[in-house]
């Protein structure tokens, strides 16, 4: 098989299995929801009401697609398209496992685009792009509070973009690479960059929510003040669409920070106890597992949060963004370029 | 004018100006919380049995020996949505009255409790339905037939009545 062949499959499956843990992230941000709120959740729908976001997608694919008078009718289609796709797009770079080694010798790796040599900036670049999706949303709809919501969304974005940057700039300086298999490869053996970059991670962290518009930093659609936000406008699939794509940014969002600051699919001991050979599909199974068992840790944070903290006030967002995260994290790339220049 | 010394941010100490120590205290209070008992009632399947004080559905009182109405037309006079119809006709019976048509329109009526309040007889009541939906503005119309209610029904809210009305 040609090499396009092969990421065209791998593309499928990683596509696929995004759309489906996005599902599943909806049931379960309704179930844990509900238990934090002394509730239930879904329980009707299948067993434990598990089929619940399969009802929904139906509920949204037969609703009617309304677009408002006077909105840009082009722009309005392309927002939802923009933002899902963006979301999606960044998993190609994702890396979940290492590399099968296959009988004629070559290596057969996981990852969508394997050994790119500049993944982290593919990675800060499409996230960048994703602001565009929100921003047209709330213009095209010919609806202020939707204006409202994507001109925050657009300031937010922008403002935590730098400290998300600066963070990842210390990590950069550590492992040397922009490559997601050298960072991953530069964290071995438990060597994680959260032992060593404990601001950097948190700052990572704080932005990551801002990015995924995720409560506390929820503005852009802050249900009581903007009626919804940039997605008032919204019906159907489209707005699936949006919601989707929140969803599949905090998946993709959470297994970044895994990559950066958790060792990726790095677990130290275990597989030389259990006799796993690098390159062996047992290796690699086991190395998805150690992942996804990171990954869905950082997917439990995010709802966590979303379920304990109230939203921000706009001047408080601009002030922890611009007056605290960004100095922090130029003090953070100071230190760890010191440690760096005098230690190694 | 706005307080601006000595305010609630001003007084924190370092710690809670820090966010962190007190966001973790939140998250901590949630995680608890997911594994404390429920409080959901699963409706259809366990229904809530509500006391005599409750005021549901207004139901017309019957006895052994018929209805107790005698067709004074008071509650339909009182009801402040007009949504009571009543039509008075003559009986053999001791009472000499009964309502010929006693009609309540659903749709209008706002669960005062006027009716029951105002009834010399003790013949209107509010009983204990809560759960009433109708498929068109047609059966909403309430006639004798859906009103009366055997009396061995409607005893706790007469108790309720005696006590307390």
């Amino acid at each position: 098989m040609s090499s396009l062949v092969i990421t065209l499959i791998k593309g499928a499956i990683a596509l696929n299995f995004a759309l489906v843990i996005a599902a599943a992230l909806v049931y379960l941000e309704r179930k844990i929801s509900a238990w934090m709120q002394y509730r239930i959740g879904p329980n009707r729908v299948g067993p434990f009401g598990l089929l619940q976001p399969l009802a929904d997608v139906l509920k949204l694919y037969t609703k009617e697609d309304i677009v408002p008078y006077n909105a840009n009718k082009s722009f309005h289609r392309l927002a939802p398209i923009i933002s899902i796709a963006v979301a999606l797009s960044i998993l190609c770079v994702i890396t979940p496992a290492s590399y099968v080694l296959l009988e004629d010798g070559t290596r057969l790796f996981i990852a969508v685009a394997p050994n790119v040599n500049v993944g982290l900036l593919v990675i800060l670049a499409l996230t960048s792009i994703g602001v565009y999706g929100i921003t047209l949303a709330g213009w095209s709809s010919n609806n202020k509070y939707s204006l409202l919501g994507g001109l925050r969304s657009s300031a937010q974005m922008i403002s935590y973009e730098l400290a998300m940057g600066l963070a990842a700039v210390a990590v950069l300086m550590l492992s040397g690479s922009l490559d997601m298999n050298q960072i991953i490869a530069a964290q071995a053996n438990g060597r994680w960059n959260i032992w060593f970059q404990p601001l950097g991670f948190l700052i990572f962290l704080v932005a990551s929510f801002a990015e995924t518009n995720r409560a506390p930093f929820d503005l852009p659609e802050a249900e009581p003040e903007l009626v919804g936000g940039y997605h008032t406008e919204y019906s159907g699939m489209k707005f699936g669409l949006f919601y989707l794509a929140e969803y599949a940014n905090m998946f993709t969002a959470s297994a970044v920070m895994t990559t950066l600051y958790l060792g990726g699919y790095d677990l130290p001991l275990i597989p030389t106890l259990l006799g796993l050979q690098e390159g062996s599909l047992a290796r690699v199974l086991f190395e998805l597992a150690v992942f996804f068992g990171k990954v869905s840790a950082f997917l439990f944070l995010f709802i966590w949060v979303r379920w304990t903290l109230p939203r921000f006030r706009y001047d408080q967002l601009m002030n922890l963004g611009w007056r605290v995260l960004l100095p922090l994290g130029l003090v953070n790339i100071i230190i760890t370029g010191a440690i760096v220049f005098f230690v190694r | 004018m706005n307080v601006t010394t000595n305010t609630r941010a001003q007084r924190m100490n370092f710690w809670e100006k820090l966010y962190l120590p007190e966001i973790a205290k939140g998250l901590a209070l949630t995680f608890k919380t997911m594994f404390k008992p429920k409080l959901t009632r699963q409706y259809p399947e366990e229904r809530w049995e509500p006391l005599g004080s409750y005021r549901g559905r207004p139901v017309l009182v019957l006895e052994e020996d018929g209805e107790r109405c005698v067709a004074c037309g008071l509650c339909s006079r009182v009801c402040p949505a007009l949504a009571i119809e009543v039509q008075a006709g003559e009986t053999e019976r001791d009472k000499e009255r009964y309502p010929v048509k006693f009609e309540i329109n659903m749709l209008r009526c706002i669960y005062c409790g006027l009716c029951e309040e105002v009834c010399p007889e003790e013949a209107i009541v509010m009983s204990k339905d809560y759960d009433i939906v109708f498929h068109s503005q047609e059966d909403a119309i309430l006639g004798k037939d859906k009103l009366l209610v055997p009396i061995a029904r409607l005893q706790e809210r007469l108790e309720f009545l005696r006590q307390y009305k």
